[in-house]
């Protein structure tokens, strides 16, 4: 459905001004203080454009959510710009929220009323007739699988139902961008998928979205493109198998050691040394969690090259992990630390 | 500011026309409707305290010879109390009406956080909650005046002043609005109790609804006291709207009621934004 007009790849020589039509969110150098001098943004500078499923992956207190609050307004910013639509969300909030949809992490869904009048009403507010508004409802209800359920209360709805009555609701007004704040999480496995296709027709029909999870696999599984932001700070920011890339290496290998018969930690400074200095391919080992993660690039048959090299200085392995960079590897070398702490 | 691209990015025809004002009318609508839907549970929490009210001391007192409302008795009681009552359903109104929703969207269904994504400032979601319930207060007040003009075992002698009643309903509607919404951004599900124990019961008991202020002038501190309680206008409004029984100067009313009505917009409205916008 989305036609966009090719443009020339000069928008960095255009003032910030008269932003490029084809970025629907833009921030400059965004920040939030809170009281007390939390630092929940520092001088974000984002871009994402029209079309795209853009992911805001960190762990829990990143800034993603207050990130995603002063893009649809709800948070003000003590610092820099941001843009919706070309709308200046601090300047012109009301009308920035013609241009938005927002799905947040609670159910904010109007008890009082049925879930077809959940939508109507929204049509409503948003400057829809009765009647388009209606008809408008019935589709969407149609096209999320709600239409069985139209005249119950939205009570007594499911956590998955209710989260995509929340969902139709938001994009029912043609948002130029839909926001998720941690769409899935308190979603049983089964509606977490449901969700997925449905943000993935969505963006069939052009719509572009923008998500904040902690969720790897789901930045990985849905994203073009992926901020990892820790601190209020983006880290990297690219497409998922870009970032991936990034760390350097194919392979990596994760291992522990079993203790000394006395119960103490055996020191692993000469197995990573042997590592280092003999296992093909080896970019880098690094202490983790007692044991050692070392990353690989282009070698085969290292299993039993590192259990040989091991036994040479006298380690017993308890645990030894061989797999792809995945975005937790990403985190983790940029942080130090694992995104799900 | 090139902010006038704001046409959405999809959909082939414009199907919407957004405005602040389009936006704060279907507000309205919503709550309409949520009005008519909820009347079996409107009605009873209207009526059922004035009912009884007004059954006990004005029914069942004279019958069983029970003495009430002074050296006047009871016909005169009666008299007093209509415009009391009136004035309660209406107080009481703005706090179930705005305050109490208002501290559940705010404390549990979070509600609210979608209603301020709705295009229009948010300090107009705040008037038009304030609007609402005046419409419900009004409501309330039209509903419970027969019931103090029926139930009295004894006569309750009515004499309209129709200019001042159809100018003090809607001001003293919208006065105890704004006033549960300053209720409902200040209290939380927890404190909840303490704005009945300690609020409402209080403004309710010395808010001139059993008695006329001047009949207070036998306590002077009390009855000047009770110029701090905004129940008092509203009942001595309603005392010269509908009743030839002595009431406060017309101009004291009117100003403390426009005043009051003002004061708590303001706070109101102020903490409202406070609450949504961090």
């Amino acid at each position: 459905m989305p036609t966009p007009t090719p443009t020339q790849t000069t928008a960095d020589s255009k003032p910030s001004d008269s932003p490029d039509p084809d970025e629907v969110i833009r921030t400059e150098k965004l920040t939030k203080v809170y009281p007390g001098d939390i630092r929940a943004v520092d001088e974000l500078d984002l871009v994402v454009r029209r079309g795209e499923i853009f992911g805001l992956l960190g762990p829990n207190g990143a800034g993603k959510t207050t990130t995603a609050g002063m893009l649809t307004t709800r948070v003000l910013p003590t610092g820099g710009r941001a843009f919706v639509g070309g709308v200046d969300v601090v300047a012109h909030p009301a009308r920035a929220r013609r241009v938005i949809g927002v799905v947040p992490q609670t159910n904010t869904l109007d008890r009082s009323l049925t879930v077809r009048d959940n939508l109507f009403f929204h049509g409503r507010f948003f400057g829809m007739s009765s009647k388009v508004s209606r008809h408008e409802a019935d589709r969407l209800l149609e096209q999320f699988r709600l239409t069985d359920r139209a005249d119950v209360s939205v009570l007594a709805l499911s956590g998955g139902m209710a989260q995509r009555l929340m969902v139709a609701r938001a994009v029912m007004h043609r948002p130029a961008i839909l926001f998720l704040d941690e769409p899935t999480a308190g979603l049983d496995p089964q509606s977490r998928i449901a969700l997925w296709e449905v943000l993935g027709e969505l963006h069939a029909e052009g719509q572009t979205i923008l998500l904040t999870t902690h969720y790897m696999e789901e930045a990985d599984e849905l994203c073009h493109r992926l901020a990892i932001i820790d601190h209020g700070r983006i880290l990297a920011i690219g497409p998922p198998q870009e970032l991936k890339d990034s760390v350097g290496a194919d392979t990596i290998i994760t291992l522990s050691a079993t203790r000394r018969p006395d119960g103490s930690v055996r020191d692993l400074d000469p197995l990573a040394q042997i590592l280092r200095d003999r296992l093909p391919g080896v970019r880098s080992v690094a202490g983790a969690d007692g044991g050692l993660r070392i990353n690989i690039l282009g070698a085969d048959g290292l299993l039993p090259a590192v259990v040989g090299l091991a036994e040479e200085v006298g380690v017993l392995l308890s645990d030894l992990r061989l797999e792809e960079p995945s975005l937790e590897t990403v985190f983790l070398e940029m942080t130090g630390k694992e995104l799900r702490d | 500011m090139a902010t006038e691209t704001v046409s959405p990015s999809t959909g082939p025809t414009p199907i919407a026309r957004p405005s602040a004002v389009g936006a704060f009318v279907a507000l309205l609508q919503r709550d309409l409707h949520v009005l008519l839907r909820n009347l079996k549970e409107f009605i009873p929490r209207t009526v059922l305290q004035p009912l009884l009210l007004v059954f006990v001391f004005t029914y069942v007192f004279p019958k069983i010879g029970q003495s009430v409302g002074g050296t006047g008795g009871a016909e005169d009681f009666s008299t007093v109390l209509v415009a009391g009552v009136v004035g309660l359903a209406i107080f009481f109104q703005g706090i179930q009406a705005v305050a109490l929703p208002l501290v559940q969207e705010f404390g549990y269904t979070r509600e609210i956080e979608d209603r301020v994504l709705a295009p229009l400032p948010v300090e107009w979601v705040a008037i038009e909650k304030i609007t609402s319930g005046a419409v419900q207060c009004l409501i309330a007040g039209l509903i419970v005046f027969p019931i103090a003009y029926l139930v009295p075992a004894t006569p309750v002698n009515l004499q309209f002043n129709w200019i001042v009643l159809l100018t003090l309903a809607p001001i003293a509607a919208y006065t105890c609005s704004a006033l549960g919404l300053f209720f409902g951004t200040v209290f939380n599900p927890r404190t909840l109790p303490v704005l009945f124990g300690v609020l409402v019961v209080p403004l309710t008991f010395l808010g001139c609804t059993y008695y006329s202020w001047q009949s207070l002038s036998a306590i002077p501190w009390l009855q000047k006291l009770v110029l701090l309680n905004p129940l008092v206008y509203v009942s001595e409004g309603f005392r010269a709207a509908l009743t030839t029984t002595p009431h406060m100067s017309l101009w004291a009313v009117y100003g403390a009621l426009i005043g009051a009505g003002v004061l708590f917009t303001v706070i109101a409205l102020r903490l409202f934004r406070r609450r949504v916008i961090s």
